[in-house]
């Protein structure tokens, strides 16, 4: 019964976690920090920028795994490799409001510009 | 860099404080021997020398005065290749040597548990020896998986889950079970005391050789952009104060006058301003032929100079040649994604958490419903869940073949933008070509002269030169061009007087001149008796008959024809068979339309058709459910071009809008529309391979690792097995789209 009872618990923790938890208190950046490419994530991983001003944002790749070499922004049709340990800068047009993921092929980096 | 030529080169200095330092700097690099002068930038701290001397022995000079100095190097695109490959082989290595360490020790704790002994704890033992075990187990995940669990810790703070937690999570819990086993046996029944490290060992190891096949694989579809980037020369010849200078190509700069020799390639882009050679263009255009080049034509950087030398000014240079946005463009696409590829990333992105649900309900199941001993079919089910379970070959389904198939469509000259377009062109159904240009070379020539009452056509030509160079209309160049190319020169003509849609007339010595169609003639009561049917004989040639008359009476027939390019007939053959329905669209008359139709082997045509009106035929065309795709030059077709699903600019040679069209044809023949067309059907063929492969992988892996089959069949899937088939998925994936290297667009 405890066992059973701690699945279902491990279950509800899964989906909270990953599918329903929202950030309450905003960790996002500025655009002009560093964003790290390491070990599985983009460091940090929200990065607030002005809506309708176009931004750079630098990338700093130290992973060596596949997918980290590029990062994907779908929505804006841009597509970067990230040099390993060199930063790489990509130059954003002035995006309106809202916001816009950002990651690597398989997904496996996520990370979002929120432009406000 | 040949050092006994002068070469031009660029230092950064550092601890050059003041401006005076300017003057002491400069004098120790002059001093140096060798150096002819040297020229510092104190806004950014950089000096340009020019000179025979090494870079080591100019920084030793600057070192020698107080400063320090480093030699600015251009990273070209090359460079960032290399560094790449680089660190892709030294990732390879360290892959390697993660999955020898966990196979050494994985396989013999396979071997003992298959054919030696049992791998369960009973006795004190028993539990100290796999207890050493366990630890040279712990050892080799924080050795050989340690990016795992990084990676899986890292992500799970982010509220994020992604292979690495599986693989994490499965190695994990086989690891922690063995050790609960061993440390107290006592709380499991007797047949459940089964120890897995094993398991963890060898899904550590095959994972890690799995990934790193991958690299070696991934590295191959990058091939093409890697082609197109060794097509850059790194230095260029530059005559500067008269001087022959071999310098750093990023150096060069626009109006420099560019020295190339036979059998080096074109550095940058420019206009040949002496001499004259062949130049091989294959490499960009996919042309085979080489292409003459004299004073006044264009060279674009990467191609091959065959036969003479040449001297061309730069006209574009650095980030703006034809080959760094080609390199840029296919680059982009590359790594675009066509739409095809979404529903895999929707999934992707739920797919971990909602593999950890299943496997959590799997040992659910099993552990109260299943056989005894039910903790360990539990353990074993979730933990093989986890394993066979693969977001990245759902992942790289799509995104490889791209990589792929634009790399191969950018070998054969054709440059497609993103991933829609390539999707989209593999499922046209109706293709709008315009004739001028397209089918035909664009360059009407004169191809007859009948002579009627009069027998010289050297008279012929001069009236009908001298009439038509006060004409616009185009096939008035055709005329004066010929008799240009005769020596012949143009009568004078008077008092002249375009007839819209009909012809032009003019006066010569007091004498009226005529030149038109047949309705002019009529007009003008010319009579041309049976002349009227040669002249149709003409039009059903694909020829443009116009009558020249003077002084009220007939005196040729001259026809101006644009050839049909040689391979257009062949290449709409090809459109035809792969179920595409072809229509040309044009500006001519009916009848010379429906003749060159005829002759290329087209039923649909649009004749007399003004250029804005072309973008409502290919209207009308998508109102009938058709897909289509419009192929024009990209100047007067863009709205056109625009409107179609796929819009194609087909370019003769390099010369081409690369920014206006879904898809660039770099050569002027349409058989670079039927590659296109034939590469991107290859390309979304093999996605969809992939998709399937991946989705079927996944659903029949995941209810197998569950244990669906046992219940009637007693089958349940080793967590090794499973490791191995992850570890293989998405290599298979990397394979398949590999496979579209081989990929031939019919032989031409």
């Amino acid at each position: 019964m405890l066992i059973n009872l701690l699945c279902i618990a491990l279950i509800g923790f899964i989906i909270w976690w990953f599918w329903l938890y929202k950030p309450t208190k905003d960790s996002s950046v500025d655009a002009s920090t560093l964003i790290l490419v390491k070990d599985g994530v983009y460091t940090p991983a929200r990065i607030k920028i002005s809506a309708n001003t176009p931004t750079e944002i630098t990338f700093l790749r130290q992973d060596k795994s596949g997918c980290s070499a590029t990062v994907l922004l779908p929505d804006l049709e841009i597509s970067q490799d990230l040099a390993l340990d060199k930063p790489t800068t990509i130059s954003l047009p002035a995006l309106e409001k809202g916001e816009y993921p950002f990651h690597c092929q398989m997904q496996m980096y996520k990370g979002v510009l929120i432009v406000e | 860099m040949n050092q006994t030529k002068n070469s031009l080169m660029q230092l950064n200095i550092l601890g050059a404080g003041c401006a005076s330092c300017v003057g002491k700097i400069e004098k120790a690099i002059n001093s140096v021997e060798g150096v002819d002068s040297a020229e510092m930038n104190f806004a950014d701290r950089t000096v340009l020398v020019n000179g025979k001397a090494s870079a080591e022995l100019i920084i030793k000079a600057v070192e020698s005065a107080g400063y320090n100095a480093s030699q600015i190097k251009a990273e070209s695109a090359e460079d960032v290749m290399n560094e790449k490959e680089q660190a892709d082989l030294q990732h390879y290595k360290s892959l390697l040597r993660h999955t020898i360490i966990a196979l050494s020790v994985g396989i013999p704790l396979m071997i003992y548990g298959l054919f030696i002994g049992e791998m369960t704890v009973s006795t004190l033992l028993e539990q100290v020896v796999w207890g050493l075990v366990g630890v040279v187990t712990l050892a080799i995940m924080l050795i050989s998986g340690r990016h795992f669990y990084i990676g899986a810790w890292k992500s799970f703070l982010n509220h994020n889950a992604n292979m690495d937690t599986l693989i994490a999570l499965g190695t994990g819990t086989a690891w922690v079970y063995s050790m609960l086993i061993v440390a107290f046996p006592q709380l499991f029944p007797e047949m459940a005391r089964h120890v897995y490290f094993e398991a963890t060992a060898m899904i550590i190891g095959l994972i890690n050789l799995g990934l790193a096949l991958e690299v070696k694989a991934r590295g191959k579809t990058s091939e093409a952009i890697k082609r197109l980037i060794g097509l850059q020369a790194k230095t260029a010849r530059v005559i500067r104060d008269g001087k022959d200078l071999d310098i750093d190509i990023a150096h060069v700069l626009l109006n420099d006058h560019v020295k190339v020799r036979p059998g080096e390639k074109i550095p940058v882009d420019g206009v040949v301003i002496e001499g004259n050679s062949t130049i091989d263009e294959s490499m960009l255009t996919g042309e085979p032929m080489p292409v003459e080049k004299v004073i006044g034509d264009d060279v674009v950087t990467g191609t091959l100079n065959k036969s003479g030398s040449i001297i061309f000014k730069a006209t574009r240079v650095g980030k703006d040649t034809a080959l760094a946005r080609i390199i840029s463009m296919v680059k982009r696409a590359q790594n675009s994604k066509p739409p095809i590829g979404r529903l895999a990333d929707v999934i992707a992105a739920y797919f971990v958490p909602a593999i950890m649900i299943i496997a959590t309900v799997s040992a659910m199941v099993w552990f109260n419903f299943g056989p005894e001993p039910s903790s360990v079919f539990a353990i074993v089910s979730a933990t093989t869940v986890l394993i066979i379970a693969c977001p990245c070959a759902l992942g790289l389904a799509t995104p490889m073949s791209v990589m792929v198939g634009v790399g191969k469509a950018a070998e054969s000259g054709v440059l497609i933008r993103n991933g829609e377009a390539l999707q989209t062109a593999s499922k046209i159904t109706a293709m709008v070509l315009d004739k001028t240009g397209t089918i035909t070379e664009g360059k009407p020539q004169v191809t007859d002269i009948i002579l009627v009452n009069t027998d010289s056509e050297e008279q012929v030509l001069a009236l009908s030169a001298g009439i038509e160079s006060h004409s616009e209309h185009p096939l008035a160049q055709a005329i004066v061009e010929s008799a240009n190319d005769r020596g012949i020169e143009a009568i004078n003509t008077e008092h002249f007087n375009a007839i819209s849609g009909k012809g032009v007339e003019a006066e010569v010595d007091g004498q009226i001149l005529l030149f038109g169609n047949l309705k002019l003639m009529q007009d003008k009561n010319i009579d041309i008796g049976f002349n009227e049917a040669k002249a149709q004989v003409l039009a059903e040639n694909a020829k443009t008959p116009m009558y020249l008359a003077l002084a009220g009476q007939l005196l040729a027939i001259i026809a101006v024809s644009d050839p049909i390019k040689p391979d257009s007939i062949e290449a709409i053959a090809r459109l035809k068979r792969s179920g595409i329905k072809v229509i040309m669209l044009t500006g001519d008359n009916k009848a010379t339309a429906a003749a060159v139709a005829k002759k290329v082997g087209i039923d649909d045509f649009f004749a007399e058709v003004m250029p804005e009106d072309k973008a409502n035929k290919v209207a009308e065309l998508q109102q009938q459910n058709e897909v289509v795709g419009m192929t024009g030059d990209g100047i007067n077709d863009a709205p056109a071009l625009a409107l179609a699903d796929v819009g194609f600019a087909i370019g003769t040679g390099t010369d081409v809008a690369i920014e206006s069209a879904d898809i660039t044809l770099m050569r002027g023949s349409l058989h670079g529309l039927a590659d296109a067309i034939a590469i991107s059907k290859a390309t979304l063929r093999n996605i969809k391979q992939n998709l399937f492969g991946a989705f079927i992988y996944n659903v029949a892996g995941i209810p197998l690792a569950a244990g669906v089959l046992f219940p009637v069949f007693g089958i349940l899937l080793n967590p090794v097995i499973a490791g191995a088939a992850m570890a293989f998925s998405s290599l298979t994936v990397v394979s398949n789209a590999n496979r579209l290297r081989l990929f031939k667009a019919k032989e031409h």
